[in-house]
């Protein structure tokens, strides 16, 4: 089951990228396809095993959750661009630059990756490193709180409400 | 139209020259590492805007190809850095 | 006027990605510049990317572009977290007027 679904990604990706229709015609370049079965049976008898785990119910309010969550992060990643511009065009350059600890309650892999992603896209963090009890590093541009609680408030809670209803 | 494409091309070559004044001068060589990485990531949106110009196709291939490339080195750079091996 | 659409796009994409880059050089220690150019080239790229998808009429350009667009906005990220850890650990400092770094002093325990 698994391995079809991966099969099937893979074989989209290649009609995607190759698209093998003729432009003048319009007919379908036999070759092409068969050649992306071939290279897509591959992958998967290849990568079949690293793909990782998702959570069975519940699917489709998980994918509605997550076409919430594009436009959220598309705002604050918006934001923070025009937060690097104003402190790159400022003469005086109004940077206070820290690494923090911040506590996540997220557990599953697939949701720490995102909130990684999430957080380095945001305005003014960017995620370092993290340790095997949920704890994350997090280099801060302009720091406003050293201590665990509070910096876990300003950065990490608009996101794990949400990310726990994709991924948990 | 194609004055202003041409333009914005002038502009992606002065962030591209930004980028190798990094490389050159970087003090350390993780600084060099981030100009490298950064540079790939603009070459990309240069591929595209070569893609506009000229109307050709095949120059998105190159970018995605390029930017699958600057990926894989990057990490491979970072491991370098941290002082492991590429499987860990 | 989905030509007008795209190159207002497209500027909006050139300007950040040309802030990135002034920031690359003007910041004073590899964090800060790896924010810098970090979000502002990924997304910058990623609009002149989606410039490209609403100019270009062809779909095969239109879809390579989406593709090319999603792949920078998931790997971006995750590369500038390894650059990060890995400058980190090899021992390059924080700039001098950094107020704290925790990891440094979690290290050393």
């Amino acid at each position: 089951m698994r391995r079809l679904v991966l099969f099937i990604i893979a074989f989209i990706a290649w009609f995607l990228l190759v698209w093998p229709f003729d432009t003048l015609t319009n007919h379908l370049r036999w070759q092409s396809v068969i050649a992306g079965l071939v290279v897509a049976l591959l992958t998967t008898i290849i990568f079949g095993e690293v793909r990782p785990r998702v959570p069975r119910q519940g699917i489709i309010k998980r994918c509605l959750w997550a076409i919430c969550y594009l436009p959220v992060l598309f705002w604050y990643c918006l934001l923070a661009n025009l937060d690097v511009v104003y402190r790159v065009l400022h003469p005086e350059m109004p940077i206070k630059p820290g690494i923090v600890k911040v506590k996540t309650s997220l557990s599953t892999a697939s949701a720490i990756t995102a909130l990684c992603n999430s957080i380095t896209l945001t305005p003014g963090t960017l995620t370092v490193d993290l340790t095997e009890d949920g704890y994350l590093y997090i280099h801060w541009i302009n720091v406003r709180a050293t201590d665990i609680e509070k910096a876990s408030r300003i950065i990490v809670s608009r996101f794990e409400r949400i990310l726990r209803r994709i991924f948990e | 139209m194609s004055l202003i494409y041409q333009l914005f091309f002038g502009i992606l070559m002065v962030c591209c020259f930004l980028c190798l004044y990094r490389i050159g001068r970087g003090p350390s060589a993780p600084d060099r590492t981030v100009a490298i990485d950064i540079l790939g990531t603009v070459v990309v949106g240069l591929c595209a805007l070569l893609a506009i110009i000229t109307g050709k196709d095949f120059y998105m291939n190159i970018a995605i190809a390029w930017a699958l490339l600057s990926f894989i080195g990057t990490i491979a750079l970072a491991k370098h850095l941290e002082g492991r091996g590429f499987d860990e | 006027m989905s030509e007008i659409v795209g190159m207002v796009i497209i500027a909006i994409g050139v300007v950040f990605d040309f802030f990135g880059c002034v920031g690359l050089v003007r910041f004073p220690d590899i964090y800060n510049r790896l924010q810098a150019a970090t979000k502002c080239v990924t997304l910058g790229t990623c609009f002149i990317l989606l410039g490209a998808l609403i100019t270009c009429g062809s779909a095969p350009t239109a879809t390579k572009a989406a593709l090319c667009a999603i792949f920078i906005l998931l790997t971006s990220p995750t590369a500038a977290h390894a650059l990060a850890r890995g400058a980190h650990l090899s021992g390059v400092k924080l700039w001098e007027k950094s107020v704290v770094d925790k990891y440094e002093d979690d290290k050393k325990h």
